[in-house]
């Protein structure tokens, strides 16, 4: 089965425990980093932090575990240089989510110098410590505190410098706007200045005393995206951008579906068009030229033959994966149900999608004197290198992937298929290749949210008391399978199928989506079978503070229960919590004449701790809303015998702006005492069940499919 | 392949192209202005948008050729020294992206709308940039910034007139 090893498994839900033993030996692995570094820095000041540090917490591993020196126990450096500007150094990567912005805000906070003296260098594998990968919603919780430590000794230190140089007080010293200064004596220097361009380093360990969030002035405030201007002029260099000297573009000759053979192909008269060279090694076959079209074309006339194995298709999906994920159908909580006063046996499906990221897969690969860089769109770039390191059987230091600023990724770029076939195709060529995946190709040869089926039984007393709940979630995830709503005993738990036909992987908010879904629809089929509000009967059921105050949050912003639902307009009502993030979601949907739906109005509150930059959070939180509107109503991956039968924009439909609620808002809620959660994941998991269960409210037919166009007929 | 001359951003340059070769194609990679993005190379997506005579034109699905003798605006020509235009204004001031691979696709789109219906509802807005995919799904910021880009223009026009 085509289910590559590296995307199943994904770090954020199922951590494994973290080997601390062999410190040591890491601890000399990263000296033997930061020397190579301060060789290529000019001097200054150079901030580490190490283990024993209470803030460093180890990152998550469970992927390509072994034979990596991991943990590595260094995350990030910080060097300021002798004109005082300061460079980060981490191997998270934006691709959207607008961390470049939201971290450079938080080191400028607890530095104390301006935003605009501070440049992050992101995912280059060279120059940034090792890192897992950018997932999961951990940047903001890991490495902002991480970083927030490094920045607040880096100021100490250069305080701590200014007093010794003054012979002065420290405690009596200021720092402020990327100075030190004295106010008995007026004298100020800059950071720049105090280091002299010595190299001063330090090597953390300790609890931090970070800057409340309540006396941020650069952080929590609404700071634009750095470099904005590159973006609206078409200057910012993407991925697919990159361009290198005497770079030929390459094409890949594609299967003719999931796990076929190659029986045999004919590349001759590929091989005799002007420019083409074509490149061939067991099954992999492909071309370069000198421009796309020449390679496009080249690749159109070769004569493939290969042998398919006969594969499902999506109509045989569900049956073939209860089967697979092993249902024994009987139900753990048979004593709660019989006793329940009202019960709920239902299922619930989602159907494979695609992340369908803008840009597409892209690489640039360059051999020079056997060491291999790799420039691509990635949320792994050290992931990446691993693949490009166990590929071409090289050393570690002979690999450097790099990473520019991407086209957006929602858990879809993890892999590192393009750079290792551009640095193929690189190696046979003799010259840079950029490869950049079509969109078939992306619809395809990515890997796909996984579909999955869940079922529910639940019980509640006539008063909307639950008092059973089982959930159980064949093949889509863990994440988000239990319940915040209380409940005695309840059975929560996740299947796995080891024969899904189609490659599955991450996806923004991972099986969040389906366990809400299903989770949120139940809570109001429930409602609606006590007779009800399902807003009540949440919050009856809820202990949850931080839960309870985003649905108050919502329902008052949209108004909810000020009007009741028609035939022709319905509200709806949803939430949840995940990865630290807390959302609820308000829906107003129109049934229009021909019984299509036309999501009117979306409102959504959220709640992630202390708000870092509420623009970009809100933007981040909004977006989710639409993105999750194409999982809801249409997105869907069309397949059969190892194809995929919808590999287009044209057939593969996505939200666009007729599909975006005229009216759709954000609350948010900034809890300045509370630790800052990442927020690009979980905004997306109460917006499906939130529409189907005002399309309930609407027509009285329940929808228990995502996406549920099968039976609204918005598909079309 | 043969020889075509094209008038690119107010430039006329010279490139080998083939007869079918996209637009696109000889815009990124023989031109080098990346600007202009690949997304899905069947008109589907709209990352591809440039002007050509003006208008809105899918570079992916349009010849080179075809677009020789015409004027051809791409996402590096509409900045003049530094100054941006009122779509690109608007773009920044709304904050109205987030990984932005849209963006030069957007800008160009929204940059042909307002030409053609300087004063556009919010419907005619939505109308004429459902053509354009934001997988971020940033499209209510993408509509405000195209009404603010068109007060922006309407209070130019105002100074010009009193001018």
């Amino acid at each position: 089965m085509r289910v590559p090893e590296n995307v199943v498994d994904d770090p954020t839900e199922r951590m494994m425990e973290v080997e601390l033993a062999g410190v040591g030996d890491r601890i000399r692995m990263f000296e033997l980093d930061r020397r190579e570094f301060l060789r290529l820095c000019s001097g200054g000041l150079l901030v580490t932090l190490v283990a024993g540090s209470g803030v460093l917490e180890a990152q998550e591993s469970g992927r390509r575990f072994s034979g990596h020196p991991l943990p590595q126990q260094v995350s990030a450096w910080i060097h300021i240089d002798a004109d005082g500007k300061v460079t980060v150094f981490t191997g998270k990567v934006e691709i959207g989510q607008n961390i470049r912005t939201s971290l450079a805000q938080q080191v400028a906070e607890e530095l104390r110098a301006p935003l605009a003296s501070i440049a992050m260098t992101m995912g280059d594998t060279d120059l940034v410590p090792w890192d897992m990968g950018t997932f999961g919603s951990r940047t903001t919780p890991t490495m902002g505190p991480q970083l927030r430590t490094m920045a607040m000794n880096a100021r100490e230190m250069l305080v701590e410098a200014a007093a010794e140089r003054w012979k002065a007080d420290p405690g009596k010293l200021v720092a402020e706007n990327g100075r030190v200064m004295n106010p008995a004596t007026s004298a100020s220097l800059g950071y720049g200045e105090i280091t002299r361009g010595e190299k001063l380093t330090r090597t953390l360990a300790g609890d931090p005393a970070l800057m409340p969030a309540t006396e941020w002035r650069i952080a929590g405030t609404a700071v634009p995206k750095v470099e904005g201007r590159a973006f609206v002029t078409g200057k910012h260099t993407y991925p697919s951008d990159v361009v290198r000297p005497g770079m030929l573009f390459g094409k890949v000759l594609r299967p003719a579906g999931f796990n076929a053979a190659l029986v045999r192909a004919n590349t001759t008269v590929a091989e005799k068009m002007p420019g083409v060279q074509v490149v061939r090694d067991g099954d992999f076959v492909g071309v370069v030229a000198d421009d796309v079209w020449t390679a496009e074309q080249a690749l159109l006339k070769i004569d493939a033959q290969w042998t398919v194995p006969p594969q499902i298709s999506n109509a045989e999906l569900f049956a073939a994966l209860k089967k697979g994920a092993g249902d024994d159908g009987q139900s753990e909580i048979a004593a709660a149900m019989q006793n329940a006063e009202v019960k709920l046996e239902q299922t619930y499906t989602v159907a494979y999608i695609a992340h369908a990221p803008l840009e597409p897969r892209a690489a640039v690969a360059e051999w020079t004197e056997g060491k291999l860089t790799v420039w691509t769109g990635t949320q792994r770039p050290f992931g990446v290198k691993d693949d490009l390191v166990r590929a071409f059987r090289l050393a570690e230091d002979q690999v450097r992937v790099m990473m520019p600023d991407m086209g957006s990724g929602y858990g879809g770029k993890h892999t590192g298929e393009c750079a290792v076939e551009a640095a193929r195709l690189a190696k046979a060529a003799g010259k840079p290749v950029k490869l950049i995946w079509t969109r078939e190709e992306e619809f395809t040869w990515a890997y796909f949210r996984p579909a999955g089926v869940m079922e529910i039984r639940a019980g509640v007393q006539k008063d909307g008391m639950l008092t059973a709940w089982e959930h159980h979630n064949y093949n889509s995830g863990p994440s988000a399978v239990g319940t915040p709503y209380k409940v005695a005993n309840p059975v929560t738990q996740y299947h796995e199928w080891r024969e899904a036909p189609l490659a599955q992987g991450s996806y923004r908010g991972l099986a969040a989506t389906a366990n809400h879904f299903a989770r949120e629809t139940a809570m109001d089929e429930l409602a609606h079978a006590v007779g009800m509000d399902p807003l009540e009967v949440r919050l009856k059921n809820l202990d949850d503070a931080r839960l309870q105050a985003v649905f108050h949050a919502a329902a008052e912003k949209f108004g909810w229960g000020g009007e009741p639902s028609t035939s022709r307009r319905g509200f709806g009502i949803a939430g949840g919590t995940e990865k630290g993030g807390y959302t609820a979601a308000c829906a107003e949907v129109e049934i229009l004449a021909d019984g299509k739906v036309h999501v009117v109005r979306l409102v959504q509150a959220w709640e992630s701790g202390a708000v870092v930059n509420p623009d970009g959070l809100r933007n981040q939180v909004m977006g989710a809303m639409v993105q999750g509107l194409g999982g809801a109503l249409f997105e869907q991956v069309q397949f059969a015998n190892g194809k995929v039968t919808n590999a287009s924009f044209a057939e593969y439909r996505v939200p666009r702006f007729k599909d975006t609620p005229p009216q759709i808002e954000v609350v948010l809620i900034d809890r300045k005492d509370l630790p800052p959660a990442g927020a690009g994941e979980t905004g997306i998991v109460a917006v499906a069940p939130a529409v189907g269960n005002a399309i309930f409210a609407a027509t009285g037919k329940r929808l228990r499919e995502m996406p549920m166009e099968q039976e609204t007929g918005n598909g079309d | 392949m043969a020889e075509l001359q094209l008038n690119v951003n107010d430039a006329e340059r010279r490139v080998e192209a083939a007869q079918d070769e996209p637009l696109l194609w000889v815009l990124r990679n023989k031109l080098g202005l990346t600007g202009t993005k690949f997304g899905c190379g069947e008109g589907q997506c709209g990352a591809c948008t440039v002007l050509v005579d003006g208008q809105a034109t899918r570079s992916c699905l349009t010849p080179a050729s075809a677009a020789a003798g015409a004027k051809i605006t791409t996402i590096e020509g509409l900045e003049r020294p530094g100054e941006l235009t009122p779509v690109q204004e608007a773009f920044l001031e709304e904050g109205a992206f987030q990984c932005a691979y849209c963006t030069s696709g957007m800008v160009m789109a929204a940059t042909a709308l307002l030409r053609e219906h300087p004063r556009p509802t919010a419907d005619a807005i939505v109308e004429g940039m459902n053509g354009n995919l934001c997988r971020c799904g940033t499209y209510p910021r993408i509509l405000s910034a195209i009404q603010r880009a068109a007060e922006k223009l309407a209070r130019r026009e105002a100074t010009h007139a009193r001018a």
